[in-house]
């Protein structure tokens, strides 16, 4: 059914996931917040910014992530400066490339759902002593748990089913780079269409089963909410 | 016009901080332009004990004044001292989560993914001066809710989550308690429900409390002294009685206004379903409703059930009849006078028709009988 490689291609697929999902769940909740609470005029702006990878295409990304992680871009200066060396074709740079872009897919359940709390809540929290911080821990963040949990799920989801971003900056390194996208792509290319079809059916049903799990529980909480 | 006197132009003109004469004194002035062409700007100065009510039409401005209060308007400027210690002035302003407040809000007044036990909670958890055990025990059954504690908020009826969030606030211990129409998002059923135990709370509790409202009879049940907000300006503000006896005050206080009396049970007459009470001066009857002797009830004589006769008329079906001064008339139009009465040193309201004044030759000084057409207790 699958070969050494799918499963090296598969932990390293779910290993680049867990870890790009916690990385934007901490991004991501300020951004939210941010987003949600400011009257400032660079939300528009800042939002924009933050929704531009659901419509730019994997590649365009892609290529500016590849130059600016290169040697002589900033990125890629900086991680010389630290020591770090060059993130192209190594495992962090596609934690990088993912992170920007699966961003929306993390922010905005996030920031519907601190939106959908309203200010009431915090005011309340305020008026019972807590202090702005207390009150993000103890109120906001529990409240918001729906959209918490979907966004990681859909953060997780979609950097498991990415491709064009990775070839662009990772290439096709077996262990470091070679997602289960990239894997299927292989085969399709040397025309090994059993194996190809075996990892794309997991695919398949990773994706339903995942997408089954956020619109069960999200319209879960709705009927709950109303009771 | 009696009016520039209520008005305080000048109480709160001294803005040091820490002036001994605020210790027991509310005083604040807030300037507040909101969006929609709102703007508030009020000057008060309150007393630190009793219920304050804070009266006005929707729009006047009353809830903008107590989110003012709690520190929840940030772009309001102004000054604020609640017994003697600064809360807001120009170069100050102290966050909200750091005002000695409990806050009651009008609806989703509790926090919706905690049941109401975690509610007092965490209350309880962040306060400085912390309740004991005993005393929490305490506040719950003051509002009858030990049965409700582990229901979420969304299981509670609105006004049991109104108890709630009263005990909440009162587990703060605050220095001041601030609620903002409290009954006003309740239908009729289940405000009564309320009243008794904002009654005990006014009783029983310490705590100054500013009480937002629209409704005359809940300023009638509960309220010492009172704010009538106009269109963002104070109209006026005084004791309770001397405020509603302002006869100028027609157009914010509406035709249903009364005097209230505070008044103590002396006789009970079980044979025809009565009372007797007394006030300062003189006594009235009142339908009885499981009073004993010695209750203290408040007592509201609406101005439209007081009439006036020129002479005592004993063959009257009026029950209620007080000899009275006329103090003030005021024309409130062509058709309707409104007349003081002072009673020994109490006052009363009689709403007339003018032709009635004119007949009986009415005019401050005359002598006569008021007759109460119905007294009601304030319940």
């Amino acid at each position: 059914m699958f070969s050494e490689s799918d499963f090296i291609a598969i932990w390293l697929t779910l290993r680049l996931a867990s870890t790009v999902t916690l990385i934007l769940l901490l991004i991501g909740t300020p951004i939210a917040w941010w987003l949600a609470r400011t009257k400032s005029w660079l939300k528009g702006p800042v939002g924009a910014l933050v929704a531009l990878p659901l419509i730019l295409p994997p590649t365009v990304l892609g290529f500016y992530l590849l130059i600016s992680m290169g040697p002589n871009g900033f990125i890629g200066q900086f991680t010389s400066w630290l020591g770090l060396g060059t993130l192209p074709f190594s495992y962090w740079g596609l934690v990088v490339g993912s992170v920007f872009y699966s961003l929306p897919f993390v922010v905005q359940p996030i920031h519907n759902a601190f939106e959908a709390i309203g200010d009431r809540p915090l005011e309340q929290a305020a008026t019972l002593r807590l202090s702005p911080w207390r009150a993000f821990f103890f109120v906001a963040i529990p409240m918001s748990k729906p959209g918490l949990v979907a966004a990681s799920i859909l953060g997780f989801a979609h950097t498991v089913g990415e491709f064009g971003v990775v070839l662009m900056i990772g290439g096709n390194i077996p262990g470091q780079t070679r997602v289960v996208s990239v894997q299927i792509y292989d085969y399709v290319e040397s025309l090994e269409y059993t194996q190809a079809h075996w990892l794309s059916a997991a695919m398949v049903l990773f994706s339903f089963c995942v997408l089954l799990v956020v619109y069960t529980s999200l319209s879960r909480d709705e009927s709950g909410a109303k009771t | 016009m009696t009016e520039n006197s209520v008005i305080s132009g000048s109480k709160s003109a001294d803005k040091t901080c820490l002036s001994e004469s605020e210790q027991v004194l509310i005083s604040l002035n807030f300037v507040h332009k909101k969006a929609r062409g709102f703007f508030l700007d009020v000057d008060l100065a309150l007393p630190l004990s009793g219920v304050t009510a804070i009266y006005g039409a929707s729009g006047s401005g009353k809830t903008t004044l107590l989110r003012c209060i709690a520190g929840l308007e940030k772009s309001a400027s102004g000054f604020l001292s609640v017994g003697g210690q600064c809360w807001q002035s120009e170069s100050l302003f102290v966050p909200t989560h750091q005002r000695d407040i409990g806050f009651v809000f009008q609806e989703s007044s509790l926090l919706a993914h905690l049941t109401a036990r975690q509610n007092l909670l965490l209350a309880h958890k962040y306060t400085k001066q912390k309740l004991a055990e005993s005393h929490l025990q305490e506040v719950i059954e003051l509002m009858g809710i030990q049965e409700q504690l582990n229901s979420m908020p969304a299981q509670l009826s609105g006004g049991e989550r109104q108890r709630v969030a009263i005990a909440r606030a009162l587990i703060l211990q605050p220095k001041l308690l601030l609620m903002d129409e409290p009954l006003a998002s309740l239908d009729g059923e289940r405000k009564l429900e309320l009243f008794p135990y904002l009654e005990r709370l006014q009783s029983e509790s310490q705590i100054p409390i500013l009480y937002v409202t629209h409704s005359d009879d809940e300023v009638a049940r509960l309220a010492d002294f009172l704010v009538v907000l106009n269109r963002g300006k104070v109209a006026a503000q005084g004791p309770l009685n001397e405020v509603i006896t302002q006869l100028d005050l027609s157009s914010e206080l509406g035709s249903n206004r009364g005097v209230v009396l505070h008044c103590e049970v002396v006789e009970v007459d079980e044979k025809w379903s009565l009372v007797n009470v007394s006030f300062k001066n003189g006594t009235l009857w009142v339908k009885a409703e499981n009073d004993k002797i010695g209750d203290k009830v408040r007592v509201r004589v609406l101005a439209t059930d007081v009439s006036i006769a020129l002479s005592d008329h004993k063959d009257s079906s009026i029950l209620n009849r007080l000899q009275a001064t006329v103090s003030e008339i005021l024309k409130d139009g062509d058709a309707i006078a409104l007349l003081k009465l002072q009673v020994g040193e109490g006052v009363l309201l009689a709403r007339l028709a003018n032709r009635s004044v004119e007949e009986l030759k009415l005019q401050v000084g005359s002598s006569v009988w008021a007759q109460i057409k119905s007294v009601a207790v304030a319940r």
